[in-house]
């Protein structure tokens, strides 16, 4: 009735795959959450002097990744760069993640309540005091929501580095596909897989949302 | 003691305080009073720096508050502020509301800060709630811990801004019961109030702010009992 010629082997390569979906996520968010906050914090507190910064941030959310991840990777032939295509692949991720996180912490920065800083101020509180104890914390929690959506939205986005000639979940399964020709099967379990990685990620940021509701 | 010198500040052209003159001594609980707009709390907020003025000039203890070099956080230690909006830190427990300031901005220890903490809030009873979230906390709650964490700072200055406006109606009781505390305990208050039975009661002077001037000044029983200007008495008669 139902025979497939999947093997178990077939499957391990998949869950390889999987595995570099999962590092490269983790170092492009790794890369693009460090560079974001900084790039978001420079946005929201000196807005004018950052509008170069804003530019070149918008032009990396809106090119398709595409796009960049072939022009980069050929720059780097050009310019002879002995990088590897997983380090580019983590660099250009990256470097999108960070262009949306930076936004996600502007605007987080900028839901604080100005108030709550006048506040802070007024019990001789230093700028990065106020920064540090009162402004990242409420930002954080109004951002998280925003950045979780960004670490999903990255790790699908992952499957775009095969053009670069990665060996991801998407790519691995492609080459079972090839091998066996069942197509339906193959993808149905890539995106079972896609999707408990996701799970997982959710479910995670989910309790963390959790406890600090608790305290509202 | 608080010198306030012919202060003019505005927003944009809109000018609100238009050469306020206003001297506190050291002890002293001065209210002001008047229509919202008179630039009461404008004022305040120019004691401790928080916004600029345009002209004049504004003295605490010798040090001139917006001179270039003045050291405002420093300053800021020493003059407290209780706004209309209690601005509780809600991601904070009552406890490290209170506590955040004497830890990070005087350098106590951890235990130092606790026990300043405990003592500031117990004053206010608020013993009971330490480990809770402001958001569980009623409006009165919140604004008498604001008033712990202003105190906890050790202030010699105590700036009040309209500090029962926002509450229910019968929160505001708790509130201003803990303020007349503070004046009787001797502290240094300006408070800028509606609260125009509790100013007659708590007060050595009273302001009477019209259209961003000192419109007039004197003891409680003078202003409140017997103003000799007509905009006074039509204030007073208007709230009263």
């Amino acid at each position: 009735m139902f025979t497939t010629s999947l093997t178990i082997s077939d499957l391990l390569f998949m869950l390889q795959g999987a595995w570099v979906t999962l590092q490269l996520t983790a170092a492009a968010m790794l890369l693009g959450t460090l560079s974001g906050v900084l790039c978001g914090l420079l946005r929201a507190g000196l807005p004018r002097a950052s509008l170069p910064l804003a530019w070149l941030l918008d032009l990396f959310r809106s090119v398709p990744l595409l796009i960049q991840f072939v022009l980069f990777n050929s720059l780097k032939s050009i310019a002879g760069l002995d990088i590897s295509a997983f380090a580019v692949g983590c660099l250009v991720l990256g470097i999108y993640a960070a262009a949306f996180c930076s936004e996600i912490v502007r605007s987080g920065i900028q839901a604080v309540p100005a108030n709550l800083r006048r506040a802070a101020r007024s019990l001789g509180m230093s700028y990065w005091q106020d920064l540090r104890h009162v402004v990242l914390p409420l930002a954080t929690r109004v951002s998280f929501p925003g950045w979780l959506n960004l670490v999903l939205s990255v790790m699908k986005d992952t499957a775009l580095v095969m053009w670069i000639g990665i060996f991801e979940l998407l790519r691995t399964s492609q080459s079972v596909v090839t091998r066996i020709q069942e197509p339906l099967l193959v993808l149905c379990i890539a995106g079972l897989i896609y999707y408990l990685m996701s799970l997982l990620v959710a479910q995670l940021g989910n309790r963390l949302e959790k406890r600090w509701q608790e305290n509202d | 003691m608080i010198e306030i010198d012919k202060v003019h500040k505005s927003f944009g052209d809109l000018e609100v305080v238009k050469g306020v003159s206003l001297t506190v001594n050291k002890g002293e609980v001065v209210s002001i009073i008047g229509g919202s707009g008179s630039g009461k709390s404008t004022l305040l907020m120019c004691i401790n720096g928080l916004e600029p003025i345009q002209r004049g000039s504004i003295r605490v203890d010798g040090t001139e508050v917006h001179a270039k070099g003045t050291d405002l956080n420093r300053l800021r230690q020493k003059i407290g502020i209780v706004f209309q909006q209690w601005n509780a830190f809600p991601h904070l427990t009552v406890l490290e509301n209170v506590m955040l300031a004497p830890r990070k901005v005087l350098g106590l220890s951890q235990q130092e800060a606790e026990a300043m903490a405990v003592k500031q809030l117990t004053h206010v009873g608020l013993a009971d709630k330490l480990k809770v979230f402001p958001g569980k906390l009623s409006g009165g709650q919140q604004q008498r811990m604001a008033i712990a964490r202003a105190l906890a700072m050790s202030p010699d200055y105590m700036l009040f801004d309209e500090a029962t406006s926002a509450l229910d109606p019968q929160l505001v009781g708790e509130v201003l019961d803990t303020m007349r505390l503070l004046a009787e305990d001797g502290m240094t208050m300006i408070l800028v109030t509606h609260e125009i039975r509790f100013a007659r009661d708590v007060s050595d002077r009273v302001a009477f702010f019209r259209d961003g001037l000192v419109h007039e000044i004197g003891t409680p029983d003078q202003v409140i009992g017997n103003p000799q200007q007509t905009e006074t008495a039509d204030f007073l008669k208007s709230v009263l």
